[in-house]
């Protein structure tokens, strides 16, 4: 059966072997050839000589999930030599180098040798250039044999190394040693082909962390505190990256101050005291980032002094798994810090929503002068994304929220810090240097009045806690609201779902449709719950909360927040640290109806009513 | 108790400064440290220094951790905006404000416990990257606010009240500041006013990273005859080095001066330092220099007082990282959005 663009090809190589650039280009060969691509870059924490995978899933219909099962393994790796031919799709292809003679123990699958350090050592005469260029000879020859557009390619070396045109020229000589040794020597009927359709015409390919350290620019930020952290890193960098590009002025100046922290504590605390000081500013993380800068959320909730923060959620606990994926900083980032807190939390499911959400959080942080935490994670943040184009609406005002200017203190006679004037329980603030006589306070963590005058007095200190609740309460309006999609018939049965695991639930639902099934879907969006979510679990008998974790955070947080009783609420849990795939979920969802009937009853109750 | 309101009445005749303001407008909410606390008469001298220079106390912000000394902005400058952060953790929270508005003066109030033990690699890392603000340190060898536990600071051979020994060496903060790149360092004594306000004051016109350890004895724990940071001890081995006056912009110098007892440094906005020197070994203009009369000292057991370090090349972050020279959070959607045609050139780069 032949397979036109719809298939998983994966590379094994050796990570510091320049590999990264070609497999890239290989993707976005196919994506500018029109048709979707998902892939996905697995890496090692590490810099030099451990084993890498890039795995890109070319689908015509647009599934952006994983999918199991490999069509054309390029195993460039001896070291995974072995487990990676069992990941090939009896009647695959096993892509290879044969200047070395190899030994296959599978006989279910093909094997196509191309001599790549041999055409390399006869062509170039620098050993770096004979290792870099051996994986543009393999990507020429993948192009032959795959039926790519050379021209594609050529055009992505050029605009690879626009700033370094003398690498132009080696490089093409190379692919076209790829090309030309296919064509003359490799039999190029192969059941995997590309050919040109126009489904990714006006799409981009992004990556989350690009998208969102794009939209901190969009939304106003000015200042960063950072600390490298992986998979965080690369969100500031583009943020600096963009700042270049959009933010300096006619005398050269920058409008933004980017400063690399000592740790996460520092960066953090440099986010905040530039917010207070009526900077719009942020900083980004992972789970041990969140981890230490625990202590500080505290104080920016309790003293109410806006934060965005970006938490790129990796394996954890502890360092775990720092170039895996993971949905697993739920609770601790809900309820981060000691004492009663609780943090707005924003859920991307792909880089669009990363740039939107990061654009958007700047004003929900400055509406509702509390922390705001975008929880993407690795697999949004560092694998490339087919989205739409990015969009803004120019007519689009900053919401800097109630901050008091000179003239609305000349205006005050009896203005409070935290006096909850308006009922919303969001007080008014005003910024150091406004006015020469009124509005200065004294910010602090320790328990205070309406004034912001220091009290020990207990039942000030609980009045102030609730009026900080009812804030909590009264931000749903903001917040994006989750999306729901109804199943074609009626039905019982609901799937809760939010962040990076949104592709492979759609695919999943499309499989499960096909095969009968009934589901409704929800996808959370924020936290806290709104009443749609409620609303949603108290329509269905069965719920299911899919998420990427091993002690079903998200289901823990549903519960107890909107006070369910969660008999009735089921998981399916990923966390092996790979981005869930769609066979995953279909097995596990088949797995709960098998043990319980009345389940199984109302997912295909069309068919057993027939 | 702080939420104690002090009496409004003033006197009548009380000098005026530029501001047409008097040192109570400078004031703040009553101390409720100890009695006889230095740190009280290092608020003093931040009024002081704050009413002699005019500066428009809601164009200061003041910024501390947390501990004794971390309370005391609260009992000066009521027309500042204050930040009591998290412990240790000021110069980061101070490093975020400053970005935001480089327009301000930042003052930073910390203690050896805030600054010498959890919050090390803050204050380390704040002067290495010579943020524009004045850093104070009431340094008082001990934790006060949770009874009198050795901090990082106290000298080795100092013992508790109680006579325990103190097993480990010391941190000289100001040693410390020097070699990582302030550009300002002095020590002081909270009890010696004369000495202290101008240092304040120079240190706040400095533009770079100014750093003042303040001598400033705590009555209650740690000013028993067995310790190196009493007031007695302190007077006893207290070695000045000089003396610094500030000379605004455009004023005329009005002291007369012995010849060649003074050194003269003009300062980024015209205002002059003169630096009376008493001890001729030193220079303050040498950061070596510098640093090997404190350590001379050290071993001898005095502390030695005055200017320790002056780097006249000033310079502050803002510089080194090229930001806008109008406050960051000023700016408007206009300066700061790239809008609709920046997208267009994004989406190009992705397609």
């Amino acid at each position: 059966m032949s397979k036109v663009n719809d298939f998983v090809v994966k590379f094994a190589n050796v990570n510091g072997s320049g590999s990264a650039s070609a497999n890239l280009m290989f993707a976005k060969s196919i994506f500018r050839m029109g048709v979707p691509v998902t892939p996905k870059n697995i890496f090692p924490s590490n810099i030099q000589g451990l084993p890498t995978w890039f795995e890109v899933r070319i689908s015509k219909d647009g599934y952006a999930a994983r999918r199991d099962g490999i069509d054309c393994f390029i195993t460039l790796n001896p070291q995974t030599y072995q487990s990676d031919m069992k990941e090939i799709l009896p009647g695959g292809y096993l892509i290879y180098d044969n200047t070395m003679e190899r030994k296959f123990p599978r006989k279910n699958i093909n094997y196509i040798g191309i001599p790549m350090a041999k055409i390399c050592s006869d062509n170039y005469e620098d050993p770096r250039q004979r290792q870099l260029f051996k994986n543009i000879v393999c990507l020429g020859a993948l192009a032959v044999l795959l039926k790519i557009d050379i021209k594609i390619i050529e055009n992505l070396i050029k605009e690879d190394f626009e700033k370094k045109p003398k690498l132009i020229p080696p490089n093409i000589q190379a692919l076209h040693l790829g090309i030309d040794y296919a064509k003359n020597n490799l039999d190029l009927n192969l059941d995997i082909s590309v050919k040109k359709v126009r489904t990714t015409k006006k799409k981009i390919l992004i990556q989350g962390n690009e998208a969102a350290g794009l939209g901190c620019v969009y939304g106003g930020a000015t200042v960063a505190g950072w600390y490298p952290i992986t998979p965080s890193t690369s969100l500031v960098e583009a943020f600096q990256k963009y700042v270049n590009i959009f933010r300096v002025n006619d005398e050269n100046k920058v409008n933004a101050g980017i400063v690399q922290a000592e740790d996460e504590l520092s960066a953090v605390g440099m986010a905040i005291g530039a917010n207070w000081n009526g900077a719009r500013a942020f900083t980004a993380t992972s789970g041990p980032g969140v981890s230490l800068m625990s202590e500080f959320l505290g104080l920016a909730y309790f003293a109410e002094i806006p934060l965005v923060l970006f938490n790129i959620q990796r394996g954890g606990p502890s360092t775990g798994m720092p170039t895996r994926t993971q949905q697993s900083d739920i609770l601790s980032c809900a309820y981060a810090s000691h004492g009663d807190t609780k943090h707005i939390l924003l859920f991307p499911s792909d880089p669009k929503e990363c740039f939107e959400m990061a654009a958007q959080s700047f004003d929900l942080a400055d509406i509702l002068q509390t922390p705001i935490i975008v929880m993407s994670d690795l697999d949004i943040g560092m694998n490339d994304w087919v989205i739409d184009p990015l969009k803004w609406d120019d007519k689009t005002k900053y919401n800097r929220g109630k901050v008091l200017n000179k003239k609305d203190l000349d205006d005050l006679v009896n203005w409070g810090r935290y006096l909850d004037v308006d009922g919303d329980g969001i007080p008014y603030r005003t910024l150091p240097g406004t006015h020469e006589t009124k509005g200065s306070y004294f910010t602090r963590g320790t328990s205070h009045d309406a004034f912001a005058g220091y009290t020990e007095d207990g039942r000030i200190n609980a009045d102030n806690m609730m009026r900080i609740t009812k804030k909590f309460k009264k931000s749903l309006k903001y917040l994006p609201r989750s999306i729901r999609k109804k199943a074609k018939e009626e039905t019982s049965i609901g799937i809760i779902y939010f962040g990076s695991t949104a592709c492979a639930i759609d695919e999943a639902n499309d499989i499960l449709e096909s095969q009968g099934h009934n589901i409704d879907l929800l996808r959370i969006r924020s936290f806290p719950f709104g009443r749609g979510i409620s609303s949603f679990i108290d329509e269905h008998e069965h719920i299911i909360v899919m998420e990427q974790n091993r002690d079903a955070q998200m289901r823990s947080l549903l519960i107890n927040e909107l006070n369910k009783n969660c008999s009735n609420i089921h998981s399916i849990l990923n966390f092996d640290g790979s981005p869930v795939t769609a066979d995953f979920i279909v097995k596990e969802y088949l797995n709960l109806l098998k043990k319980n009937e009345s389940m199984l009853k109302a997912s295909k109750k069309k068919k057993t009513a027939a | 108790m702080s939420y104690i309101k002090k009496p409004s009445a003033k006197h009548p005749r009380l000098p005026k400064n530029r501001l047409g303001l008097t040192r109570r407008d400078y004031e703040g909410a009553l101390s409720t440290l100890c009695a006889g606390c230095g740190h009280d008469s290092v608020s003093s001298a931040i009024i002081e220094a704050c009413f002699n220079l005019s500066i428009p106390a809601h164009k200061l912000a003041k910024l501390s951790g947390i501990g004794c000394s971390s309370k005391t902005p609260t009992y000066f400058l009521n027309k500042s905006h204050g930040f009591n952060s998290v412990h240790g953790r000021m110069p980061s929270v101070a490093t975020g404000a400053n970005l935001a508005n480089r327009d301000l003066f930042y003052l930073g109030v910390s203690g050896d416990g805030d600054t010498a033990s959890i919050g090390l690699g803050q204050f380390c890392h704040i002067i290495r990257r010579r943020l524009n603000m004045l850093y104070v340190v009431d340094n008082n060898g001990t934790y006060g606010l949770t009874k009198g536990q050795f901090s990082a600071t106290n000298d080795k051979e100092s013992k508790s009240k109680k006579g325990e020994d103190n097993l480990f060496e010391s941190i000289d903060l100001a040693a410390l500041a020097i070699q990582l790149g302030a550009g300002f360092v002095a020590r002081s004594f909270s009890g010696d006013k004369e000495q202290l306000v101008p240092l304040m004051t120079a240190a706040l016109k400095y533009k770079g990273f100014s750093f003042i350890d303040v001598i400033s004895p705590c009555v209650t724990f740690n000013n028993h005859i067995q310790s190196t940071k009493s007031y007695q001890y302190f007077r006893e081995h207290n070695e000045a080095l000089g003396f610094l006056d500030v000379i605004p912009d455009k004023e005329e110098i009005k002291i007369q001066y012995d010849e060649g007892t003074t050194t003269e440094v003009e300062i980024h906005d015209g205002s002059k330092m003169i630096l009376r020197k008493l001890d001729n070994n030193h220079n303050p203009y040498d950061k070596s220099n510098a640093l090997s009369v404190l350590n001379g000292h050290q071993s001898d057991g005095s502390v030695v007082t005055g200017l320790i370090y002056l780097d006249k090349n000033e310079m502050d972050l803002h510089d080194t990282i090229n930001t806008n020279h109008k406050p960051l959070n000023i700016l408007s959607e206009k300066e700061l959005c790239p809008g609709s045609s920046g997208l267009d050139f994004v989406n190009k780069n992705f397609s």
